[in-house]
């Protein structure tokens, strides 16, 4: 019933697109950590009017499907303005994985800040530093360190979802597969193919993400440090 | 209220809400002298601290530390940065950086603030540590050290400032017993080396035996204020007695 030949086959097929899947995911979570951080400083200091546009950007990017983000951003933005006209699939796949999971991610690193106990801050201040000095040097880095281990989950999201470029016409890992299976008309295959490099990629990220959590958790108790 | 203070408070006023817990302060502060804050707790000693270096914002008065005068009420960002790079504070809860060695946290400052290169910050970071003899957990992070070490990376930090006013809301009071000998050492020490400081205390001891000068404070007024033995000996006011009864 499952042809294994077929599916052996097909793995070196669908891995050469691995680079381009991940690759996408990294430029997403880079761009939407840098973005998320913006958003999350914006929204813990309560900047007039940068704070509220912060808080429509994030309602919005949360409250719609990111399909729905995708199509707008490669089929709609194009109609409104035409520098998007030349954007590709790929460029396209990347902006609304990065708005989409920016607006998440600033969500979840503010709630990472405001876990900072009110003394850092006092300390901070106390001894002169700005508003801004007080949170590069101090607020962030201690956020930081408990916002790694959920980062981890975003960055799984963020891989899984590059799935979606494909309905934007990119060729990745799932592109291949659906144009293989086309060819072939052995869908099961293909896809189960595809889930299962998918599920390896993310059982490695989970490893990596158990071992970061162990090792706040040794810092946070007071173990021996880096 | 000018002229001769070293650092000053007139007529400060703070409320929280609907309660008045600062009604009129004034205080001088010379020019290397150790003032002791005394009195009952709930009674605005702390904010009295913390509105100087503007961590709270007081509703009326100014605030002095040498030639800088600001009004509490109206102080821009400008005058606040710049009145806080006049003080130094050491809290109760230590609040050392938790991202930080405990020569980070003392070098910190002096890179972040005062714009001292990375290594003269180092260097002048050990040599308090080796000084106040610490220097062998310099690399610690605060979560591995004792809380008298900590307390004393914590006054450490603020020796480092230099600052024309150091400020220390209760050092010694989130202290196991064992520790509060060391830090009171190390407050004295900074006293007798002429550094102008405010110290909120419930350590008699060290009010009687190193402050140049006790207040006594109660309701948010200054009740009584004079040298440690006639404070301790002849308190003038039934509400200095009844205190000083109470915790002696
Ligand atoms: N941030 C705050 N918000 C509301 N009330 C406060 C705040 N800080 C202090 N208070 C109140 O102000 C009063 C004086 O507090 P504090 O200055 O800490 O007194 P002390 O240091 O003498 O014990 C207390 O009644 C306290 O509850
Ligand atoms: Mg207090």
């Amino acid at each position: 019933m499952i042809d294994l030949d077929y599916m052996a086959g097909l793995v070196p097929v669908i891995l050469r697109f691995v680079p381009l899947t991940f690759g996408m995911a990294v430029g997403s979570m880079i761009g939407a950590l840098v973005l998320a951080a913006v958003l999350a400083v914006i929204r813990v200091l309560r900047i007039p009017v940068a704070h509220q546009a912060a808080g429509v950007f994030i309602s919005f990017f949360r409250g719609t499907p990111l399909l729905v983000q995708l199509f707008l951003f490669y089929y709609g933005l194009p109609q409104a303005i035409p520098a998007f006209v030349a954007i590709d699939g790929v460029t396209a796949a990347m902006l609304g994985l990065t708005l989409h999971f920016a607006a998440y991610m600033a969500e979840s690193l503010r709630g990472a800040i405001l876990g900072v106990a009110r003394d850092q801050w006092e300390a901070a201040r106390a001894v002169g530093m700005t508003e801004g000095q007080t949170m590069r040097r101090i607020i962030l880095p201690q956020a930081a360190r408990v916002f790694a281990p959920t980062m981890v989950n975003y960055f799984v999201d963020i891989l899984k979802s590059t799935s979606l470029a494909f309905t934007l016409g990119v060729t990745e890992m799932m592109g291949a597969a659906q144009k293989e299976a086309a060819g072939s008309f052995r869908y099961l295959e293909s896809f189960l193919v595809v889930a299962i490099i998918y599920w390896i990629m993310v059982e490695v990220l989970s490893r990596v993400q158990a071992w970061l959590e162990r090792r706040t958790e040794r810092r946070a108790t007071g173990g021996t440090r880096a | 209220m000018s002229g001769r203070c070293g650092a000053s408070l007139a007529g400060l006023t703070k409320r929280f809400g609907e309660t008045t817990v600062l009604r009129g302060i004034d205080l001088c502060v010379e020019p290397g002298e150790c003032v002791a804050v005394i009195g009952p707790s709930g009674t605005g000693k702390s904010t009295l601290l913390r509105c100087w270096n503007f961590l709270e914002r007081a509703q009326a008065g100014r605030v002095q530390i040498g030639d800088l005068s600001v009004d509490a009420a109206a102080a821009t960002r400008a005058e606040v940065l710049a009145m806080r790079r006049r003080t130094s504070f050491v809290f109760q809860s230590y609040a050392l950086f938790a991202n930080k060695t405990a020569r980070q946290n003392i070098a910190e400052g002096l890179t972040v603030v005062r714009g001292m290169p990375q290594a003269q910050a180092d260097a002048r970071a050990m040599s308090i540590l080796r000084d106040i003899g610490l220097a062998d957990r310099a690399d610690a992070y605060p979560s591995n050290l004792s809380g008298g070490q900590q307390q004393r990376i914590g006054i450490a930090r603020a020796m480092a400032l230099d600052a024309d006013l150091m400020l220390l809301d209760e050092p010694t009071s989130a202290l196991d017993p064992e520790w509060v000998g060391e830090v009171l050492a190390l407050m004295r020490r900074v006293a007798e080396a002429g550094q102008t400081m405010v110290v909120v205390t419930h350590e008699m001891q060290f009010a009687r035996e190193i402050a140049n000068r006790v207040v006594f404070m109660d309701g948010g007024v200054i009740v009584e204020e004079g040298p440690p033995e006639r404070i301790f000996s002849d308190p003038t006011d039934p509400r200095t007695r009844a205190f000083l009864q109470r915790v002696l």
